[in-house]
């Protein structure tokens, strides 16, 4: 059992608790650096797949875990990133500069966006966020003469100072590039969380009442979120277009917004680890699932909605019984673990709460 | 002429989406939720009654069945608040939405388990036959989809203001814990509107697979049903009813006088614009805290 004896304010928003975390931390990167040459290409591949979608999960649970606004639009954003980054790079920017841009557009853009949607809460906000990711697919295809509409588009070789970068042909290289997109924004994200900033995002999520009485301005702190959790979205954007090779206005569809709201669910809102966690779940599902249909009903019989049908299943089953997600369950195991044999039962109850309206207050 | 034409079928499909707002209002209004599973619960009505009239499946009288549909869909309702839902008594509304997202998923997969996912269409006496009226021609299923709306809209408005029961619903989504001081069973109210609204939605059900055929997908309408209870203001039967019925005109006449591109974002457009002045919709009821 460890003790954090804490002595000074620095202990307490320090980037890790005790020497035994960095460890921890220390060998994980040090695993995911030797990945590419532990797994063959097509493993390779897939871990690259889950690196994207935890940015893209990280880009959500910034607005959606950290400042409690449900979104449902994610989709919109990670296309605006995808596509300002393709189509800066065919204007000749080379990708160091374009790339980074293409984070910061959709980040812009997101704040435009948020200025009158963010006025709304709770339901509402989901809703213009669901109305943001239909009218994404149409305006894509309306602006066909940058987008290519309906026959998309291709992303270009990436080429950064003549080293060149190719999801196929060299699939290590390109995971490097992710997996250091991918540590960028985790460091941001974890450096936010320590900041005012990210403190006041919480404060807005647990009270906004509370939050303006302690002096957090919320149309503004709700603008930053949704600004900055646009612009990671953005980049992952743009990398799951490298990685797909290839796409168009239904690449970015509104299953994809659902799908990323409920794997940060099913992850464990309100944490890093969550966003990874369920990045794991949404890449691996698909293939687990074909590989024991192929074993139970055999190969070739085709069972439409599987998928979505399977994946909406585990995420009731969550929300009914592990409401904190894959992390939270975590944290219950490693609690027990770390308190044998004092962990009680009743440590982790849900506090008994009664809803009131939001309309007649 | 064309115009009338144009309003009075878009009339009849804004009907059906005033029908699933209707629903989903009647749950926001009882529960504080939004049952966004609604478009789905129609759809599920819809494949129900179709299974029961249908000459391939149960072959029962479509008179009969029609009723039946219904009362299956409200058992339907009440089970699923009582088993799944009330799990998430009186916690935040997100967790809700996103439960009843996930129960659309698996709902539409359940469907087109059953019934597959080619569309059907429901052998309706509601379907046969066109009034013509001085050069408007109007399916009979448009009239009854009209005429049954517009009374269940009154019939349920009258149910919440009129009634004992509907006023401990009103009570219990405003404030829970008052709500059982004063002696409302608050849980069980939430499961009565669950089943209301699944009897909503069969009515939605059936006469929308009267109009027209009907797959798994036939529940995705429920985003544009979004766009009419939020012109509408969530939490007013009478005002999901007028958004329903604004968003089926735009769409005809924007089909009609927009460019192709356009005229499919018409109605979300008109959301977002909406959402934007007016955040809380045009029958506005909500009030911002004062701090």
């Amino acid at each position: 059992m460890r003790i954090h004896f804490k002595t000074s304010y620095q202990h307490d928003i320090r980037l890790f608790p005790d020497r035994w975390t960095f460890m921890v931390y220390g060998a994980l990167m040090v695993l995911a650096f030797a990945l590419p040459y532990l797994l063959d290409e097509f493993y390779l591949g897939e871990v690259t797949n889950v690196l994207i979608w935890a940015i893209a999960g990280l880009g959500l649970m910034l607005l959606t875990g950290q400042t409690g606004q449900a979104s449902l639009g994610h989709a919109a954003f990670l296309a605006i990133g995808c596509y300002a980054n393709t189509i800066l790079i065919e204007q000749g920017v080379p990708f160091i500069i374009a790339f980074p841009l293409a984070g910061i557009i959709t980040g812009f853009v997101g704040l435009l966006i948020a200025i009158p949607v963010l006025r709304l809460h709770g339901i509402y906000l989901a809703i213009a966020t669901i109305a943001l990711s239909v009218l994404a697919d149409d305006i894509i295809v309306l602006t066909e003469p940058w987008s290519g509409g309906v026959s998309g588009k291709f992303p270009e070789m990436i080429s950064i100072f003549g080293f060149e970068i190719e999801r196929w042909t060299m699939p290590g290289r390109f995971y490097y590039l992710v997996l250091v997109v991918t540590i960028i924004c985790t460091l941001f994200y974890r450096n936010l969380l320590r900041s005012p900033l990210g403190r006041a995002f919480a404060a807005v999520r647990d009270s906004e009442v509370s939050a303006t009485a302690m002096g957090v301005h919320i149309a503004r702190t709700k603008g930053k979120a949704f600004g900055l959790s646009c612009m990671i979205t953005g980049w992952a954007g743009a990398l799951m277009g490298y990685y797909a090779g290839t796409f168009n206005n239904e690449t970015f569809s509104l299953v994809i917004s659902i799908t990323l709201l409920m794997m940060i669910v099913i992850g464990g809102l309100g944490s890093i680890h969550g966003a990874f966690f369920g990045a794991i779940v949404v890449a691996f599902l698909p293939q687990a699932l074909s590989i024991l249909k192929d074993n139970v009903v055999g190969s070739g019989v085709a069972i439409p909605g599987l998928e979505t049908g399977v994946f909406g299943m585990i995420l009731i089953l969550f929300i009914l019984f592990e409401p904190m997600g894959i992390y939270g369950r975590w944290l219950k195991i490693r609690t027990w673990f770390e308190l044998f044999p004092f962990a009680r039962k009743d440590m982790f109850r849900r506090q008994k709460s009664y809803l009131k309206t939001e309309r007649l207050r | 002429m064309e115009v009338l034409q144009l309003l009075v079928s878009g009339l009849a499909n804004g009907c059906v989406y005033g029908l699933i707002a209707l629903g989903f209002v009647l749950i926001y209004k009882a529960t504080e939720a939004v049952n966004f599973a609604q478009g789905d619960f129609m759809m599920i009505g819809a494949f129900v009654s179709l299974g029961l009239t249908n000459a391939e499946y149960m072959h029962l009288p479509f008179w009969i069945a029609a009723p039946l549909t219904i009362s299956i869909m409200a058992v339907f309702g009440y089970l699923l608040d009582l088993f799944v839902l009330r799990h998430l008594f009186g916690q935040n509304q997100t967790a809700v939405v996103i439960l009843t997202i996930a129960m659309g998923f698996v709902l539409r997969f359940v469907a087109g388990l059953i019934w597959g996912h080619e569309p059907q269409t429901l052998e309706s006496p509601l379907a046969l036959g066109d009034l013509h009226i001085g050069g408007v021609v109007l399916g009979m299923a448009d009239v009854a989809v009209i005429v049954v709306t517009f009374l269940l809209t009154w019939f349920l408005y009258q149910f919440f203001q009129r009634t004992k029961l509907g006023l401990a619903m009103q009570a219990a989504s405003q404030n829970q814990m008052a709500a059982y001081f004063m002696g409302i069973p608050v849980k069980r109210v939430q499961g009565l509107i669950w089943g209301l609204s699944g009897a909503t939605a069969a009515v939605a059900g059936i006469l929308f697979a009267s109009k027209g055929a009907i797959d798994p997908n036939a529940g995705l309408l429920g985003i544009k049903a979004f766009a009419a209870a939020v012109i509408g203001g969530f939490g007013s039967l009478p005002g999901a009813l007028a958004g329903g019925l604004i968003v089926g005109v735009i769409e005809p006449f924007a089909a009609r006088y927009f460019a192709a591109g356009y005229s499919q974002i018409a109605p979300y457009a008109l959301l977002l614009a909406v959402l934007v002045f007016r955040p809380h919709g045009l029958f506005s009821q909500v009030r911002v805290k004062k701090v």
